[in-house]
């Protein structure tokens, strides 16, 4: 009974060509491999997403949140002809970009979610996707939606995406954006790089281990709690009860402060 | 007039700080009073440039002083564009050393933020000429990729030469916690690499990404002080022994010589002319470098090197860690974050920090003399500082 119930609970995938890895190198200079996970691999990633669920900050929380569950859809079968690819540097998770394949001709562009920031990671990352889309599978056009001002300038404005209001996007609420061929034929050479074959230590590296990301967002200091007051009877005084001002200041890496805000 | 010491300093990260722009003020204030165990001021100066159009707040000063407990010290705002955090200071030094005040309080503050980079660009280019540059389109990145490509011209400087810059700002901020980018570039990857285009897009040619800092919210106070108090604070002394400012022309089109920047070359003047010493005496500097050319330019014009050989310097490596003279240990705006009315005390912060011989992995060493540039408008109001450690 089990067995023939998750027969129907599972989704048939349709068979789709493959995403044939890329690398290119990034301003840290450090050359960065793009390439499609399996399923079996899903388990390796879910636990460096988890922690950015609780960063409240640039959207990660609700971005990292959704991510989890559609990676945890597409590990345990309940999303059907969804895909996820990685970019790594030197092994570690740099990015992980999601979609699926709504039918031959349509794509749905899921998240995009960087964990190193300042090197247009997230945005090579999505521009692999798009590719996979619209080159590899020969798909018409992406449905694209933006959960956060950055996805927003990254993808609607610099593609300059076309407008797909009347179409509601599965991620639900805002309206839908595209992007057809012929926009992404503009792009090319500038938002879409990267080179093919990756050479073989790089893609074994890659394909070795998910290592876990160096240095990936950390939650916002809270800052607010300074705010308790401890002499201002308005309450706004920022006067934490943990500092005593006449307190000789320690001497950390900060040079001569301690933490930092 | 008396002598003025800086007897504590304060400082967040800069970077995003989504937080009232009053308690990113009041924060870096709490942290210079720990610093000195100081608990009363007699004033306030608050720098900030931005408030009234980005955070839709005026009268700042008011809201700190309160938020800090520190009423009824008198508090006053600074605003002289990015040159607000500089100006303050200066404001603070008069205080002091004409006898008015024995302890001031010097803290600026912004949120960039807020806004998208769009606004941040149209916010920050309402300090060009209303008539002859704003309506006209004008913004600072294009202000600095006009000014560079004369510079070019000119004096030979390369694409490389500004990457350069970009490189060891990033490189420096890497040691500093509260720099708002802790990403080390390299030329390859920004320059010379097939996806270098990508990575470092032109945004106004011949500037590209890498050679602009970023829009960054922070803040940085300093406490100024008499030496009848400094006496009693038991901290490495660092004295603010000169202050310079000059201005130009508002709109940079009506310079005789537009690749000069003749306000940076006075205030500098005057900076270390008050101080009494040289340039060649000066062992750490932190310049105004929102765009990679200019750290290249005002290294000449404040002295440290002839006109038109600063990016010669820097090829040598002259302008390293390590170097004949340190540029922007602190990553600089370029790599530390441009928050603009807090940039100059976050400036003056880094020299106090680099006197005391605090700054541990990026410190300069036996750092005796330091030197802040603070540039307001395109180089049209110009604030100079030079810092002195007194043993």
């Amino acid at each position: 009974m089990a067995v023939e119930l998750e027969q129907i609970l599972r989704p048939i995938d349709h068979p789709y060509p493959p995403f044939p890895p890329k690398f290119m190198q990034v301003a840290s200079g450090e050359l960065m491999v793009i390439r499609q996970v399996t399923r079996e691999e899903i388990p390796d990633i879910l636990p460096h997403v988890e922690p950015l669920i609780h960063v409240e900050r640039d959207y990660y929380d609700i971005v990292s949140v959704r991510v989890y569950a559609e990676l945890l859809g597409y590990y345990r079968h309940r999303v059907q002809d969804e895909y996820v690819l990685v970019a790594q540097i030197n092994g570690e998770l740099a990015a992980i970009v999601n979609g699926r394949f709504a039918t031959p001709e349509l794509g749905v562009s899921l998240h995009t979610l960087a964990l190193r920031r300042g090197l247009r990671i997230g945005a090579h990352a999505f521009a692999a996707k798009m590719e996979y889309h619209l080159d590899v599978v020969g798909q018409k056009e992406v449905l694209i939606v933006a959960e956060s001002p950055i996805g927003f300038r990254r993808w609607m404005i610099e593609y300059n995406l076309a407008k797909r209001f009347e179409i509601p996007h599965e991620l639900g609420g805002v309206p839908s954006y595209a992007l057809t061929k012929e926009i992404f034929d503009k792009a090319r050479g500038t938002l879409v790089v990267g080179r093919r074959p990756v050479p073989e230590d790089l893609l074994k590296k890659a394909q070795e281990k998910i290592l876990p990301p160096s240095n990936p967002p950390k939650p916002p200091p809270d800052l607010l709690a300074a705010t308790r007051a401890a002499k201002d009877p308005t309450g706004t005084a920022i006067l934490l009860q943990r500092w005593k001002l006449a307190r000789p200041a320690s001497q950390s890496d900060a040079g001569g402060q301690e933490g930092t805000v | 007039m008396r002598e003025v010491y800086v007897i504590g300093i304060g400082i967040t990260s800069f970077s995003r700080l989504e937080y009232p722009l009053s308690e990113i003020a009041a924060y870096p204030a709490m942290m210079a009073m720990r610093d000195c165990g100081i608990e009363k001021v007699d004033h306030l100066y608050v720098a900030n440039m931005g408030a009234s159009r980005v955070s839709g707040q005026t009268a700042l000063a008011s809201a700190v002083v309160d938020t800090l407990s520190l009423t009824p010290a008198g508090a006053e705002a600074i605003e002289n564009g990015p040159a607000s955090g500089a100006s303050a200071i200066k404001q603070g030094f008069m205080a002091v050393a004409s006898g008015l005040h024995d302890v001031v309080l010097v803290t600026g503050a912004e949120r960039m933020r807020e806004v998208n980079n769009l606004e941040a660009t149209d916010f920050v280019a309402t300090l060009t000429h209303p008539i002859a540059e704003y309506i006209y389109g004008t913004t600072l990145p294009s202000l600095a990729a006009m000014f560079t490509r004369l510079y070019m011209d000119k004096y030979g400087v390369t694409s490389r030469h500004l990457a350069m810059v970009a490189v060891k700002n990033h490189d420096n901020a890497m040691n500093n916690p509260f720099a708002h980018l802790h990403q080390p570039i390299t030329l390859e990857g920004i320059l010379d690499g097939p996806e270098a285009l990508t990575n470092n897009p032109f945004v106004s040619d011949p500037l590209r990404f890498f050679d602009f800092c970023p829009v960054s919210d922070g803040a940085a106070c300093v406490i100024l002080a008499s030496k009848e108090v400094a006496d009693k604070v038991k901290r490495p002394r660092v004295r603010l022994a000169g202050v310079g400012q000059a201005t130009d022309t508002h709109a940079v089109h009506e310079r005789e010589e537009p690749t000069d920047l003749l306000a940076v070359r006075r205030a500098a003047e005057q900076a270390m002319k008050m101080a009494g010493i040289k340039p060649s005496d000066v062992d750490v500097a932190e310049l105004h470098d929102a765009f990679t050319i200019l750290e290249i330019v005002e290294s000449e014009e404040v002295g440290f090197f002839k006109k038109g050989e600063g990016h010669l310097a820097l090829e040598k490596g002259e302008t390293r860690m390590g170097g004949k003279i340190p540029i922007n240990p602190s990553g600089g705006l370029k790599a530390k974050g441009h928050p603009v009315g807090a940039t100059g005390l976050g400036q003056a912060h880094e020299i106090v920090t680099q006197l005391r011989g605090e700054a541990k992995k990026r410190q300069v060493k036996d750092a005796k003399i330091g030197f802040t540039c603070n540039f307001g408008g395109f180089g049209n109001n110009v604030v100079c500082l030079t810092f002195m450690r007194e043993d």
